[in-house]
């Protein structure tokens, strides 16, 4: 963000959190021996990476990407991945499950909390283990729910990768503690105190890239449990007599595609999507099916290690 | 909201451009358990409409359920997040809260009441501007409130609202309500907490959140969110003097060399002189580098890259000063700690401090007192349990630039670490350092080195005796000692046999038990020198390594190797203690010379030829070195 150049510049809340943002990737980053960036190539993770960029310039980031896939996300996600790799020039490191791969882990025959948990949770852990990242990256924020509200910025896991919120040590000032035990890793979240109109905010101001699945468009769907899935390549299971329909929507959060619902949409700019998220009456994870599992899902799957 | 709105879908752009340019307010809401914080955040988010109607609906369905409000929504319930908190009723944890209106953007933290959570009160104040303090108007200023109100005066929040909520359950009572704030107030000058207010409200009814009730006619103030609107967002920081730690060298090819941190004070232009501490090497600004280019002035908030027009020396844990306005720069100081661990605080033991982007080692005093939170008296004691505050003096292993945490909370305030299990134990705020006036005090809580030596008038040492057994060790030891003790030098002699009576009496004589027997008595050494002592170590300590490890365990110029050197021969002709002839037939093993190795120090401080000078000869050549070397005067 350009600054304005008048005496004393009165710094804007963008400006204060992207300032925040950029101190934690420096502190933890400087604090630790093999850190890397978690990168789910959402909207999230290109704020995060276009944050990175601006912590290390003139260099590049000292860390790789990561990649956890679970080959279920949409194509248009992996051609922006590979885009985005290239143009950022960081290292990009892709891991899928090899059991998943083996025993073809999918949403349609093992439902979406086995599922999440094998590609993502287990193969988080197994990269982080295979890599020995001792500090990872990634993109949560605290508003997106409740548990996610009371994580700190500097989160510390387990040998096992298990997060105790009893056992959250204090975070004071701008003073993060990223010293660690043996076995023990590192979540460092640096948009923690972003939110979602601060991403698009940031996103617009920043023209920072993001893949076109955020923006509507015409897209082959069907309804499942009232909302829109996309049929994004011919493993999609169709329902006895179920027909895919054309229909302008858009998506506010991108996983799996089977397990990501779009909402009907017009917002085909950066600015439509703003304008419709802030005239939305629904919080923005509600288009995510996995943490409507059970009660406190989101909790229970930090506690096992998934982000 | 409305307005806002219309505006949104009016005119995104506009209303972009304006939200771009709110500001923000970062607070935090405390008082004791069941005054009402979460319910009180959460009314403020219904009123403002920024519940989503999901959340919504999921909290009609919770407060069903688990609610502890009959029919009525149970407010708390959008905030209390964990479902441990959510079963037992209280918020065990901070959750952080985000909300804007049309004036401003907030970043609440909602903090725990029990007593057992207040550390993490301190977490939310560390970073908050302005605080919500919450009382109960049925039960008045309680403890925690006083403890609240003293850590948010501690932590130098300067703007505090009083809530005095559940108006609704005393009747809306004016007379209440002004009684609590006469006693709040009276509080309030003794811990010089200024700038308080005092607002009536109903959390739960929703009176005087956005509006003013009609059924609290008789206040004529701000309401709650009017209040946060308008309320300062002080930035004392940029005010004052330019201060950025240096977090990381950049260095992307041989042509640059960046050093980048976040500005935590002032503002800094190219062209500005500068002091890097604590070395205290100068230099002058030449760019500030971001990638969206170069800036022009950088102010407090602000992260960049700054570069010299010198090639200085600076790394990550430096602090880069204005050059007419440096920070201190010091190793021992007096700080408030704030203890934040179960496992109370030991004093003298090591723990890291995290300054800026500096880690040092640092060992604690024990307190000079504690804070009663209640009477602000101050009491005596000899550590600091969890939630406990004092004032201890502290003492580093390295000089560290800091302002006084008055004048700057990045560059005063501080964390401790247990080196052990790497967990944050402990917050502090550094005061001053202790000079040489403060420091004929720092004597009576933490005695150091220096202190014990200079009472005693002569500087602490080893004069480590080694030697084949029966080649003089004990008989020349022993008469330094009492020549030493002549001299009035606090002595101690550790002698091989009558330590092997009692500390080292579990050891036998085979190589890794001889190890044992050395690495203890050196251990003991050192902690002799460190009470300022002359420690005479008689030992055969036949092996290289050992007396090395001993001489590694105290400062430079404090070991005297002291080889008494006498040929087998001699030793075993003369068999003082008959142990050679024993050796020779094999009735005992691994003795050192017969079937054990004797390595001999290849430069002693002393060598000392038994075959051609006397034992009282050699202690005063011992002697004479000590006074060459300014052990003894």
């Amino acid at each position: 963000m350009t600054n304005p150049t008048s005496k004393t510049p009165k710094l804007t809340h963008l400006q204060r959190l992207e300032a925040e943002a950029i101190h934690i990737l420096r502190e933890a980053t400087a604090e630790s021996e093999r850190p890397a960036m978690l990168y789910s190539v959402g909207k999230d993770s290109s704020v995060l990476v276009h944050l990175a960029q601006k912590a290390f310039y003139p260099a590049k980031p000292p860390f790789p990407l990561v990649h956890v896939d679970t080959t279920w996300k949409f194509s248009e996600m992996y051609a922006f991945r590979a885009a985005t790799a290239a143009r950022v020039g960081m290292e990009l490191i892709v891991h899928q499950n090899p059991e998943c791969v083996r025993r073809g882990i999918n949403p349609f025959d093992h439902g979406s909390a086995m599922h999440t948990d094998l590609w993502k949770t287990e193969g988080l852990r197994q990269v982080i283990d295979a890599h020995r990242f001792d500090v990872c990256f990634g993109g949560a924020r605290r508003d997106e729910d409740k548990a996610r509200a009371k994580e700190r910025i500097i989160s510390v896991r387990s040998p096992k990768h298990q997060w105790d919120p009893k056992r959250q040590r204090p975070e004071l000032w701008q003073l993060y503690n990223v010293r660690r035990s043996p076995g023990e890793t590192m979540r460092a979240f640096p948009i923690s105190n972003w939110t979602e109109l601060d991403i698009w905010q940031y996103i617009h101001l920043e023209q920072i890239p993001i893949v076109p699945l955020y923006l509507a468009a015409v897209r082959p769907v069907v309804n499942r449990e009232g909302t829109w899935i996309m049929v994004d390549d011919d493993r999609f299971r169709l329902r006895e007599g179920e027909v895919p329909v054309q229909k302008k929507v858009r998506f506010r959060t991108l996983g799996c595609y089977p397990l990501s619902g779009a909402v009907e949409s017009e917002a085909d700019t950066l600015t439509g999507i703003i304008q419709e998220m802030l005239l939305a009456t629904t919080s923005e994870r509600q288009g995510r099916l996995i943490d409507f599992d059970s009660a406190g899902s989101m909790e229970k799957k930090k506690q096992e290690g998934y982000f | 909201m409305d307005d806002e709105s219309n505006l949104i879908a009016r005119d995104i752009e506009a209303y972009l451009e304006r939200h771009q340019h709110k500001t923000l307010l970062r607070f935090i809401t405390c008082g004791s358990v069941d005054d009402g914080k979460s319910t009180l955040i959460g009314r403020l988010l219904y009123e403002s409409h920024l519940v989503f109607e999901d959340h919504l609906a999921q909290l009609k369905s919770d407060s069903a359920k688990v609610g502890t409000q009959g029919t009525d929504m149970d407010f708390a319930l959008l905030l209390d997040g964990l479902t441990a908190e959510r079963e037992q009723g209280i918020t065990i944890d901070v959750a952080y809260r985000f909300f804007s209106t049309e004036r401003r953007k907030f970043i609440v933290a909602d903090t725990p009441g029990h007593e057992q959570y207040t550390r993490n009160m301190v977490t939310g104040a560390s970073t908050a501007e302005a605080a919500i303090l919450m009382v109960d108007a049925r039960k008045g200023v309680l403890t925690q409130t006083r403890r609240h109100s003293y850590l948010v005066s501690l932590l130098g929040i300067r703007h505090v609202l009083v809530a005095i909520n559940k108006m609704d359950l005393v009747g809306y009572s004016q007379e209440i309500f002004s009684a609590i704030e006469q006693e709040y107030r009276d509080f309030a000058v003794r811990i010089g907490l200024q700038n308080v207010t005092f607002l009536p409200v109903s959390a739960l009814k929703g009176d005087n959140i956005t509006a003013l009730s009609p059924l609290l006619a008789w206040y004529q103030g701000p309401t709650l969110m009017e209040y946060l609107e308008t309320v300062p967002v002080g930035d004392d920081t940029a005010q004052s003097a330019f201060r950025m730690s240096v977090q990381w060298v950049n260095r992307p090819n041989l042509d640059f060399r960046g050093f980048a941190g976040r500005v935590v004070g002032g503002s800094i232009h190219p062209g500005d002189a500068i002091r890097v501490l604590p070395a205290g090497t100068t230099s002058t600004v030449k760019r500030i580098v971001t990638m969206d280019g170069d800036l022009e002035v950088a102010v407090a908030g602000q992260s960049i890259t700054l570069t010299f027009t010198d090639e200085i020396d600076a790394s990550r844990g430096d602090l880069i000063c204005a050059a007419d306005s440096p920070a201190e720069v010091a190793d021992q100081f007096e700080a408030h700690i704030v203890w934040m661990h179960e496992d109370e605080m030991l004093p003298g033991r090591p723990y890291w401090l995290k300054i800026g982007t500096r880690t040092v080692g640092a060992s604690i005093a024990p307190p000079k007192y504690r804070v009663d939170v209640n009477s602000l008296d101050h009491l005596a004691a000899n550590t600091l349990q969890m939630n406990e505050i004092g004032v201890c003096n502290l003492s580093l292993d390295r000089p560290i630039p800091f302002d006084p945490y008055e004048a700057n909370r990045d560059t005063g305030g501080f964390i401790l670490i247990d080196k052990l299990t790497q967990n944050t134990v402990g917050a502090g705020l550094l005061h001053f350092a202790l000079r040489r006036a403060h420091n004929i005090h720092w004597q009576d809580v933490a005695v150091n080195r220096e202190a014990r030596s200079s009472m005693s008038g002569h500087k602490p040492g080893v004069l480590w005796f080694t030697g084949l057994s029966g080649s003089g060790k004990s008989t020349i030891a022993n008469i330094v000692e009492s020549k030493l003790h002549a001299l009035g030098v606090r002595t101690y002699l550790l002698d091989g046999d009558n330590v092997r009576h009692g500390l080292n009496r579990d050891l036998g004589f085979t190589d890794a038990d001889r190890v044992e027997n050395i690495r203890r008595v050196a251990e003991v050494a050192a902690l002799m020198v460190d009470a300022g002592l002359v420690v005479l170590v008689a030992f055969i300590s036949p092996f290289r390594a050992e007396r090395e490890l001993a001489r590694s365990r105290v400062e430079d110029g404090e070991f005297f190797e002291i080889f008494v050197d006498t040929p087998l021969a001699v030793a075993e002709a003369r068999d003082v203690k008959g142990l050679y002839a024993k050796a020779r037939a094999g009735q005992l093993k691994n003795f050192t010379g017969i079937d054990s190795p004797y390595e001999a120090p290849e430069s002693p401080e002393i060598r000392v030829d038994t075959a051609s000078i006397s034992s009282e000869a050699a202690a005063d050549a011992i002697i004479d070195l000590l006074r060459a070397r300014g052990t003894i005067r």
